[in-house]
C-alpha cells in the first residue's frame, strides 16, 4: 500500500484516471468516496459522521450538473470542501453577550482537554475587547488547578474569585454562586467558570457540572475539546451535550499536527458551532474559529481548493465557449490567444498555479525554471501586431515582422517562432477539437487524444539539462512540442497549461 | 478492577451463531472506533480474515477467538517490562515526557507510589517549570505517594538544571528511583522538543537514563502516531504509557504506535486515584477489549 502523506496526493492518485474523463461514473465516484472516508478517519473523524459525510458526497457527486469550469476531480474536491463548510457552520460564531451583565461563561470539558489555560486566555481577549472579565476557579478537583488559575489570571492581568483552596475540598455549586455574586458586587461584566475535568462517562461528576450550571444559569457553556481526540469525540460529545448541554466549542491545541477531524465529529454529531480555536501556550493564542479554515486542514486540500476557487472566479464561460467555437471553425487568431493568455494571467501567477496543482512536486525543478517574463514577453509581441496583424498572421512579411520586434523589444527570430508555434498549435487544436488524433513529433500519435496534456510534463523533463543542448532542442521544437506558444528560447514555458486550458475549453464546446 | 473501557466487541458478537457478511462490517466499524486507524483496522481484518477462512465452519465465537489471538499476537511482539535496575550511587532515571494534558504529573504520582510500595526509594523531580502551578501539583502528589521531591529553586528556572539536581541529591541520598517531570509539549514545536534533548543530555552526564516514558492519553486519535514518532527521535522513548482508559475511549491506536514505532506499552493508567496505574499486560488488555 502506498503511503501518502496527504489526502491532496491521495485523490491525486485516486483520480488521475478519472481526469481524462469528461463525466463521473458510479465507480470513479466509489473510488473516490473510499480515498475521503479513509482521509477522515486518519484525521480522526467519528466513523458515524464519516458514513454520513461519504454518502452526502456520493448522492452529489452523482447527481450534480457537470461543472464547466473545472475538471471532474476538482468537482469532487469542491463537492468535499463544500459538504465539509456546510456541516462545519458557514459563518464564524460569535459569543452571545447578556443583555444585563454581568455575561456568565462556564467552561467545561475533559481532563487535560486545556480548560483552565483556556479560561486565561478568554480572560485576556475579553478584557481587549473592553470586558472586565472575572475567572471563577470551581475545579476543586485537581491537585493545585486553583493555583494553575490563580496565575493564568495574573498572567492574563484579570480577576479571580478563588475562595475554596480545592484538592478535594470545598462546594464547586457554591463557589460559582458566589462567583457571579462577586461580579455582580464589584462590577464586573463577565464571569468566566473554570470547572473540574471530567470523563464523560463520569456521571458524578456530570451531575455537580449541572449543578454549577443551574445554580448560574450560563449565557454561553463552551465545551473545551482536545483536537487531537480520536473516535472518542463521539462519546464525550453526546455526554456533554446530554450532561450540561453546551452552547459552543472551543478546540485547543490546534498548533499541533492534529487535524482535528473532531470539529467535524462534533459538529455533525451536536450542531453546536465552534466558538474558538486555541492555537498555542501564550495567552494570546486564541483566535476565533474559521470553518472553511479548518475544512482544508482535515482534508489537507487547501491548495487544491484555492486553484479551484480561483478558476471559478476567472473563468468566464461565455468567452471559454466563442473560443471553442473559434478553434473549430479554424478562426482562432493570436488576438483570440491574447484573450485567453489573459483569462489564464487572471488566475494569479502562472508558477503560483503551477504549484498549486496536485502532483505539482515532481515537476518542481521546471517550476524553478519556470520564468514568468516569458508570458509577458509573448504579450509584448502580440500587443505590438496591428488588429489586422492579429487576425491574420499571413499578412506577416518582413518588414512587419521586424517593426514588430522592435515594437516589443525582442529579435526577428523570437516573432519568428512564435508565430510558427501559434500556426502548428492551431492547426493542432483544430484536429483535436474535430475529434482527430493529433501527433506529437517523436511520440507518434496519442491515444485518446485527450489524454494529451496530461502526457506533456514528462515530456519537458526529456529536455537536456545542459543549456547549449536544451537551446538546439529547444530550436528544433519549432512545432509545439508542449503546445506551445511562447518563445522557443524558454526551458520551460506555460505551454502545458494553455494547453490543458485550451484542451478543456474544447471539450467544453461540446465538439 | 475497574475497568469500564472496552467492552467493545462483547455486543458484536453476544450469542455464538454463524458468522455472517455483515458481522464482518460490524468487525470494521468497532475497529475503527476503537481508534485503531484505517490501516491497522485493514490490516487484522486480513489477519483474522486469512485464519477464519480456513475453517469449515465458523460462528461468531471462533470469529472472537480468533480476533483475540490476533490482537495479542500483536501486541505480544514488544516486551513491557519495565527497566529500573539500580546499585547505591547510581539510580535508576525515569524521564516522564508527553504533549499537554495528557496526564504526566498525576501519572508521576502513580508511578512513584507505585514503585515506592515495592519497596523502593523514590525521589521525584518537578522539572515541569512552564506551565503554571505544576510544581504545586506534583508537591501534592509526591505528598500522596510519600515520595521525596526536588523542587525548582526560582520560577523559571531550566528545567535541565532541575533534573540535575534531582538526580545530585539521588544519589547524594541513596536513592534507587529518580522520575523526572516534564512540562508537556506538542511534538511539532522543535525549541521545546530540542530542550528535551537538553534535559537528558545533561541527566546522563551523572547516570545513564533507564527509561524514557512517553504519556499519551487514550483519547487521542491518530495523532498519537505523530506524538510517538517527534518523542521517539527527540528524546528516546523507550516506553508508553497509555492514560484515561477509564473513560470511554478504548486506545486502538496504541497497536498502531507500537507497531510504526516499536516502543512497547509499559503501563497503563485508568482513574484517578493514585492506585489505578498498573503494568502492561497484552493478554488482560485484549480481555478487556473483547469481554
Amino acid at each position: 500500500m502506498a503511503v501518502f502523506s496527504s489526502l491532496s496526493e491521495r485523490l491525486t492518485s485516486a483520480l488521475s484516471s478519472l481526469r481524462t474523463k469528461g463525466k463521473l461514473s458510479a465507480s470513479d465516484v466509489d473510488g473516490t468516496v473510499r480515498e475521503i472516508r479513509r482521509a477522515l478517519l486518519e484525521a480522526d473523524v467519528a466513523l458515524e459522521v464519516v458514513k454520513d459525510f461519504t454518502a452526502a458526497v456520493r448522492e452529489r457527486a452523482m447527481s450534480d450538473d457537470v461543472n464547466k469550469a473545472l475538471n471532474p476531480a476538482q468537482q469532487v474536491v469542491q463537492i468535499v470542501n463544500d459538504e465539509l463548510v456546510g456541516i462545519l457552520g458557514g459563518e464564524t460564531a460569535q459569543l452571545e453577550f447578556a443583555k444585563t451583565p454581568p455575561t456568565v461563561i462556564m467552561l467545561a470539558g475533559l481532563q487535560g482537554s486545556g480548560k483552565t489555560t483556556f479560561a486565561g486566555k478568554l480572560g485576556k481577549y475579553l478584557k481587549a475587547q473592553g470586558h472586565t472579565p472575572v475567572l471563577v476557579a470551581c475545579d476543586l478537583q485537581r491537585p493545585n488547578a486553583v493555583t494553575q488559575l490563580t496565575v493564568v489570571a495574573e498572567q492574563a492581568g484579570v480577576a479571580i474569585f478563588a475562595p475554596e483552596p480545592g484538592n478535594g475540598k470545598g462546594n464547586p455549586v457554591a463557589v460559582a454562586k458566589d462567583g457571579v455574586k462577586f461580579a455582580k458586587q464589584k462590577q464586573f461584566d463577565t464571569v468566566i467558570i473554570d470547572t473540574a475535568g471530567r470523563l464523560g462517562v463520569d456521571e458524578d461528576l456530570m451531575r455537580e457540572a449541572r449543578a454549577v450550571r443551574d445554580a448560574t444559569s450560563p449565557d454561553e457553556v463552551l465545551f473545551v475539546l482536545d483536537a487531537m481526540i480520536g473516535q472518542d469525540a463521539v462519546t464525550t460529545a453526546k455526554a456533554f451535550q446530554d450532561g450540561v448541554d453546551f452552547t459552543g466549542v472551543v478546540l485547543t491545541k490546534l498548533d499541533g499536527d492534529a487535524r482535528g477531524g473532531a470539529a467535524l465529529s462534533v459538529r455533525g454529531l451536536t450542531n453546536r458551532p465552534i466558538v474558538f480555536a486555541s492555537t498555542g501556550e501564550t495567552l494570546d493564542d486564541l483566535e476565533q474559529f474559521y470553518p472553511d479554515r479548518m475544512a482544508s486542514r482535515i482534508l489537507d486540500l487547501g491548495d487544491i481548493l484555492t486553484l479551484i476557487e480561483q478558476a471559478q472566479k476567472n473563468f468566464d464561460e461565455d468567452e471559454a465557449a466563442k473560443v471553442a467555437d473559434k478553434i473549430a471553425t479554424d478562426s482562432f487568431t493570436l488576438a483570440d490567444f491574447l484573450d485567453q493568455l489573459q483569462q489564464i494571467r487572471k488566475m494569479g501567477s502562472m508558477k503560483g498555479m503551477l504549484g498549486m496543482l496536485p502532483g505539482a512536486g515532481k515537476m518542481r525543478e521546471q517550476l524553478d525554471n519556470f520564468d514568468e517574463k516569458d508570458v509577458d514577453r509573448t504579450e509584448a509581441i502580440i500587443r505590438s501586431m496591428t488588429p489586422l496583424e492579429r487576425d491574420n498572421p499571413k499578412l506577416l512579411n518582413g518588414s512587419r515582422r521586424l517593426r514588430i520586434a522592435k515594437g516589443s523589444g525582442m529579435t526577428v527570430t523570437d516573432v519568428n517562432a512564435l508565430v510558427n508555434r501559434f500556426e502548428a498549435a492551431a492547426k493542432m487544436m483544430k484536429t483535436v477539437a474535430r475529434g482527430g488524433t493529433p501527433t506529437i513529433p517523436g511520440m507518434g500519435p496519442v491515444p485518446g487524444g485527450r489524454v494529451k496534456a496530461k502526457a506533456l510534463p514528462k515530456k519537458k523533463s526529456s529536455k537536456s539539462g545542459n543549456p547549449a543542448k536544451r537551446a538546439v532542442e529547444n530550436s528544433q521544437a519549432a512545432i509545439p512540442s508542449g503546445g506551445s506558444f511562447g518563445l522557443g528560447a524558454s526551458p520551460a514555458d506555460p505551454s502545458d497549461d494553455e494547453m490543458e486550458t485550451m484542451r478543456k475549453l474544447i471539450e467544453r464546446g461540446g465538439l | 478492577m475497574a475497568w469500564s473501557f472496552g467492552k467493545i466487541f462483547s455486543k458484536l458478537f453476544s450469542t455464538a451463531r454463524a458468522v455472517e457478511a455483515e458481522d464482518w462490517e460490524n468487525l470494521e466499524d468497532t475497529l475503527l472506533q476503537g481508534d485503531f486507524g484505517p490501516s491497522v483496522t485493514d490490516d487484522i481484518l486480513a489477519a483474522v480474515h486469512a485464519v477464519a477462512d480456513n475453517s469449515a465452519t465458523l460462528d461468531t465465537d471462533d470469529l472472537r477467538r480468533i480476533l483475540g489471538e490476533v490482537l495479542e499476537e500483536r501486541l505480544a511482539r514488544f516486551d513491557p517490562t519495565l527497566t529500573l535496575k539500580s546499585s547505591p550511587g547510581q539510580p535508576a532515571v525515569v524521564l516522564v515526557v508527553g504533549v499537554n494534558g495528557v496526564g504526566k504529573t498525576t501519572t508521576i504520582g502513580k508511578f512513584a507510589k507505585f514503585i515506592a510500595t515495592r519497596g523502593k526509594r523514590v525521589v521525584v523531580g518537578a522539572a515541569d517549570t512552564f506551565r503554571a502551578a505544576a510544581v504545586d501539583q506534583l508537591a501534592t502528589w509526591a505528598d500522596r505517594a510519600g515520595v521525596d521531591i526536588v523542587v525548582p529553586q526560582h520560577e523559571g528556572q531550566d528545567p535541565a538544571a532541575v533534573a540535575y539536581q534531582t538526580v545530585e541529591r539521588a544519589i547524594a541520598d541513596g536513592h534507587d528511583v529518580v522520575v523526572i517531570d516534564t512540562a508537556g509539549r506538542l511534538h511539532t514545536k522543535s525549541g521545546l522538543m530540542d530542550e528535551l534533548g537538553k534535559v537528558k543530555r545533561v541527566i546522563e552526564k551523572l547516570v545513564p537514563v533507564a527509561e524514557v516514558l512517553l504519556v499519551l492519553d487514550a483519547t487521542t486519535g491518530q495523532n498519537g502516531l505523530n506524538q510517538a514518532d517527534a518523542f521517539l527521535e527527540q528524546a528516546g522513548v523507550t516506553g508508553l504509557v497509555l492514560t484515561k482508559l477509564d473513560g470511554s475511549a478504548r486506545g486502538g491506536f496504541v497497536f498502531a504506535v507500537q507497531d510504526q514505532s516499536g516502543i512497547p506499552v509499559k503501563l497503563v493508567g485508568q482513574g484517578e486515584g493514585i492506585d489505578d496505574l498498573t503494568g502492561f499486560t497484552p493478554h488482560v488488555f485484549v480481555r478487556q477489549l473483547l469481554d
